[in-house]
């Protein structure tokens, strides 16, 4: 080996804990790209190829009852491949295992025996066979919930008629990746399930023989899809459609891109942060080392080295480093990626989730990771290279000390003459100084940005549970029904409280933006759901005009006061005007709410509704179970309390993994940082502290004068990083929204006091460490070198 | 083996002048030197006189204001960093006050940072030899004496068979028997490797072992004499 490689390793050695630092920092960098960026590619790929072998569908939509000539119609529309009439309802089912009612979407299989799209995946068993009335298959997940498999019964309420089925397989589908029941906000597959049956047996529970009222559409490549989605929107407008909707509506895929989006801003936003502090320790580290080593650097270019070969001497060392951390960061991502890949399987069910662990991601990772030491190198190595050797021999000038901002302050606080040096130092290098401020300030800003998503989802449970949701179920109807239903529904028993509420499918126009959604009409004098003005938590009425979603608002362009045109997709072309008179903070999909009244002059009908919000007796519940069971016009019962708990679990399942995970990296990053600032005072200054030990300071004194700057300097980082990490949050919360839901953006001090907690103690273990090696310092062999 | 009487450096009206703020150090005011191949030359003059600057030029480590400085056929203050560089490399070797070893490696691998990269080394352990170290080898400098350090930065300045070896107050930080020991290394390089030699020193004992002697005042060069007789290193004491 050659000499100057053996002093690289001697000098590894010898810097091996300020370069584990900074590899650990490095590692977070490469572990988070490798993770993320893998785990995404492969859901991407996994996602893609389901798709095209499931033959995903393009193009969905709903009707009241649609007859099945239709379709030949649909099938004519131009750029549409393949057509699929089929019939989709809710309808409540009676688990043998489970005393609470569940809720199916029931689809239909068609007479061929398989759909032509969206085709199922067995997994157990077979398909039902044609016209058998028993015969049921059912999505994994739910059969893993309840642990079900072929064989296994339960009974179903088709349109009123309580009927004993058979489970006869197990199967995924394209369509329910992510499997989400109506009204709830996170997957419930214990509540929640898809049972598909023959489709000659749904007709005819359903009153729907030779009519549909679901379709599919599948496209020929490269269609656009616009237009076809307006040729059948008014093809079923006759027949009660709700509007067509694509890939980006439909609820499984939407949720899907959602979190691909959010792995991608992870792996796009977070390395960066970690590379480019590892890049700084780097240059802070091997800046001091080659002052440290201005003779040694003279000497090997008196030998005849040339300034390139010096210059690759100390490039290698942080390629070292760099190493170490795209090890570790290999490692780590590794191990996350098959984490992550375990958390995917529980909530997207895929046929197969196969992780191939991609070489490329790999490279890319390491690249990232030795151009930032690289690049943290190249800067200090810049000034070796303008040194001349005569120069780089002969000690370095004393570092002069100025008069300024600084010493004004030590006039007016005529400190000790310790604090003074303190200051001194802080005003002598003030880039440095900042730059060392601005590291530990990420790192609280780390922690802020990790953590704040718990404070908003506890303002959005208070938000959604507490505040605007007060009914203890909600209650489904498989069709528009009279207002009049609510006394029928009052008298079921356990019912203490019935409040209905219409939703009507309809589009908003205001200028050229278009959205389609739905709109919940209700009775101002309902008291159960409420809808809040989120920032000031007033109630809204919409009184005779209409109340939108904030977002919803900002993509149609409006404010309060402003009209908007609204046409209603079960009827004609007709567009009504109606003032907008107030807007909400809304979290989950994009809402619009009128009076009930309103909405039915405008409909031109007697008030109905879709679904009653209860307040229910919890002695009674069996039998009201039993009521809704017997029922024909409820089609699923929810109940408030079991969704919140759903929502709650899962929180709680990620919160203590996040809260460590986010700690660690910030606690690696203030480690990192305020160790080796505080190494490399120690190193520059041992002289001075050396001599002040020998003049009779006490160690104590002599710690105070080296790591009080770092204290002062962590105390100012501390509230900017805090500020740092709320803008970090404002970002993240604009970059999540989409339309399936938003976060508030809400920090409480709690998470801004751990940020600062985390950052603090860091601080303190780091100097800790440093303050041992004062401690036993030498100070015979510091006054011997000669410097 | 170059003929005794061949120039290996010739400088003509080397100047140097140091600016720091408005203050103007004249350290050199145009020397006119001539040095003879395999000669042991010493530089003699008052602190300041602008030994370790006229050296510094010579071994291509520092550029002239002004003036010519040849080193045999090659005019250094032509030359640019990467010729020097490459000077340095092939023809001269260094040994300074403060020994400047590599404190992380060892006296073998001190000397081995010089041979890996010379054109005719000799091996490491023979330029050890040379200076009395062979019982030192695998030592790390802080394990090791003043004047041994020096006796390694001498091994490895000669390791790469340099032309010209330039010493620059070689045994400035020693006593007078370390220093007797590190003048001897020297002395026997010059004569059985026939090294053109020039060591800067304060101490005026030293002159007697010199072949040209070179006296400096005031940035320039006030008297060279030449000894007849030379007196042996061993025989040295100050
Ligand atoms: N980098 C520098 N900047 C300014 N002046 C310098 C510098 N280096 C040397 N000098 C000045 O140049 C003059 C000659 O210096 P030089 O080092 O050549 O003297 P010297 O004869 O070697 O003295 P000594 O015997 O003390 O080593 C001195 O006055 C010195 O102050
Ligand atoms: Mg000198």
């Amino acid at each position: 080996m050659r000499a100057l490689d053996r002093k690289l390793f001697r000098d590894i050695r010898r810097l091996w804990a300020q370069s584990l630092a900074i590899a650990a920092v490095l590692s977070v960098g490469v572990m988070i790209m490798v993770m993320a960026f893998g785990t995404q590619r492969s859901l991407t790929e996994t996602r893609d190829t389901f798709y095209d072998r499931a033959r995903f569908a393009d193009i969905w939509s709903q009707a009241a009852r649609a007859p099945k000539t239709l379709v030949e119609e649909i099938a004519a529309i131009p750029g549409v491949a393949r057509v699929e009439p089929r019939i989709s309802q809710y309808a409540v089912m009676d688990l043998p295992d489970m005393d609470d009612p569940a809720m199916a979407q029931i689809l239909s299989i068609p007479a061929s025996g398989e759909p032509a799209m969206n085709a199922l995946i067995v997994k157990e068993g077979r398909l039902p066979g044609f016209g058998r009335r028993d015969e049921v298959v059912v999505n994994e997940a739910f059969a893993l919930a309840h642990d079900y498999g072929p064989g296994d019964a339960l009974s179903v309420t088709l349109n009123g008629q309580k009927r004993d089925v058979r489970i006869v397989g197990v199967v995924l589908s394209p369509e329910f990746i992510y499997t989400i029941g109506p009204g709830s906000i996170m997957p419930d597959d214990e509540r929640f399930g898809i049972l598909w049956m023959a489709e000659d047996v749904l007709a005819a529970a359903f009153n729907l023989s030779g009519a549909f009222n679901s379709v599919t559409l599948s496209v020929t490549r490269g269609t656009d899809l616009a237009p076809v989605k307006d040729a059948l929107e008014t093809l079923l407008k006759p027949y009660g459609g709700t509007g067509p909707y694509d890939r980006e509506q439909q609820i499984s895929n939407a949720f899907l891109d959602g979190e691909l989006e959010q792995l991608d801003v992870m792996a796009r936003i977070v390395p960066p942060i970690f590379l480019v502090v590892s890049a700084f320790l780097v240059n802070m580290v091997l800046g001091r080392l080659i002052q440290l080593e201005r003779e040694q650097i003279g000497l090997l270019k008196a030998l005849g080295y040339s300034t390139g070969e010096i210059a690759a001497h100390y490039l290698k060392l942080s390629l070292g480093i760099g190493a170490l951390g795209v090890a570790l960061g290999w490692l780590m991502g590794l191990i996350a990626s098959q984490a992550m890949a375990s958390v995917y399987v529980e909530y997207f069910h895929f046929p197969y989730l196969v992780f191939v662990q991609r070489p490329s991601v790999y490279v890319i990772g390491a690249a990232a990771g030795l151009i930032a030491a690289l690049a943290g190198a190249l800067m200090a190595v810049r000034r070796v290279v303008g040194l001349s050797p005569a120069v780089a021999m002969s000690p370095p000038a004393p570092t002069r000390f100025r008069r300024g901002l600084f010493d004004r302050l030590i006039r007016v606080f005529r400190p000790e003459q310790p604090t003074m040096m303190i200051m001194r130092a802080i005003g002598r290098w003030p880039l440095r100084a900042a730059l060392t401020s601005f590291g530990i300030s990420i790192s609280a800003a780390i922690i802020v940005a990790g953590l704040f998503m718990f404070d908003s989802f506890d303002e959005l449970l208070d938000v959604a549970f507490v505040q605007a949701n007060r009914q203890d179920a909600i209650l489904e109807f498989a069709l528009e029904r009279p207002e009049e239903v609510l006394d029928a529904i009052e008298d079921l028993p356990g019912i203490l409280v019935a409040e209905g509420s219409l939703s009507i499918p309809a589009r908003l126009h205001h200028g050229h933006y278009t959205r389609t959604i739905g709109i919940e009409a209700a009775r101002p004098d309902n008291d159960l759901v409420r809808v809040f003005d989120g920032d000031d938590r007033v109630e809204v009425a919409p009184e005779h005009g209409i109340v939108l979603a904030k977002r919803l608002a900002g993509h149609l362009d409006v404010g309060v006061g402003d009209m908007v045109e609204i046409e209603f997709l079960q009827e004609g072309d007709t567009r009504y005007r109606v003032p907008v008179t107030g807007t909400v903070a809304q979290f989950f999909g994009l809402s619009a709410y009128m009076d009930l009244e309103t909405a039915s002059r405008l409909l031109g009908q007697a008030p109905r509704v879709t679904l009653s919000n209860v307040v229910i007796d919890d002695a009674q519940r069996a039998d009201l179970f039993e009521a809704v069971k017997a029922s024909p016009a409820i089609s699923g019962i929810t109940y408030m309390s079991e969704v919140r708990e759903g929502f709650d679990e899962t929180i709680a399942e990620s919160a203590g993994i996040t809260l460590t995970i986010y700690t660690f990296m910030a606690a690696l990053i203030a480690i990192g940082v305020v160790y080796n600032s505080a190494r490399i005072q120690l190193s520059e200054r041992a002289r001075e502290l050396a001599s002040l030990r020998i003049l009779g300071f006490t160690r104590g004194e002599v710690s105070y004068i080296l790591l009080g700057e770092l204290f002062i300097l962590t105390l100012v980082a501390i509230p900017v990083g805090l500020v740092m990490g709320y803008g970090m949050a404002a970002a993240m919360v604009e970059s999540f929204k989409s339309d399936l839901y938003a976060l508030p953006l809400i920090v409480t001090d709690t998470t801004y006091w751990r940020a600062a907690g985390v950052v603090a103690g860091a601080t303190v273990v780091s100097a800790l460490i440093v303050r041992r090696r004062i401690d036993r310092m030498d100070l015979v062999a510091v006054m011997k070198t000669r410097e | 083996m170059a003929n005794r009487m061949d120039k290996v450096f010739h400088t003509t009206g080397i100047t140097k002048v140091y600016r720091t703020g408005e203050v103007e150090v004249h350290a050199l005011r145009g020397v006119d030197a001539e040095l003879y191949a395999g000669e042991f030359t010493v530089l003699l003059g008052a602190s300041g006189s602008g030994k370790s600057t006229l050296l510094n030029i010579l071994g291509g480590l520092d550029h002239a204001t002004a003036g010519e400085a040849w080193f045999r056929d090659m005019e250094l203050t032509a030359m640019s960093e990467r010729e020097l560089t490459r000077y340095r490399r092939d023809h001269v070797g260094f040994v300074f006050q403060f020994y400047n070893l590599v404190p992380s490696l060892t006296a073998r691998e001190n000397v081995a940072l010089v041979t890996e990269i010379a054109k005719q080394p000799m091996k490491p352990e023979e330029a050890l030899e040379r200076v009395g170290l062979t019982h030192r080898l695998d030592h790390f400098p802080a394990e090791m004496s003043g004047g041994e350090q020096q006796r390694v930065a001498i091994a490895r300045a000669i390791a790469k068979r340099p032309e010209v070896l330039l010493c620059d107050e070689p045994t400035g930080a020693l006593d007078s028997r370390t220093g007797v020991q590190v003048l001897d290394a020297l002395e026997r390089i010059n004569a059985e490797l026939g090294t053109s030699t020039i060591v800067i020193t304060h101490n005026a004992g030293i002159r007697a072992m010199a072949h040209r002697v070179v006296h400096f005042a005031d940035g320039n060069i006030a008297e060279v004499t030449t000894n007849d007789t030379r007196v042996a290193a061993s025989e040295i004491v100050w």
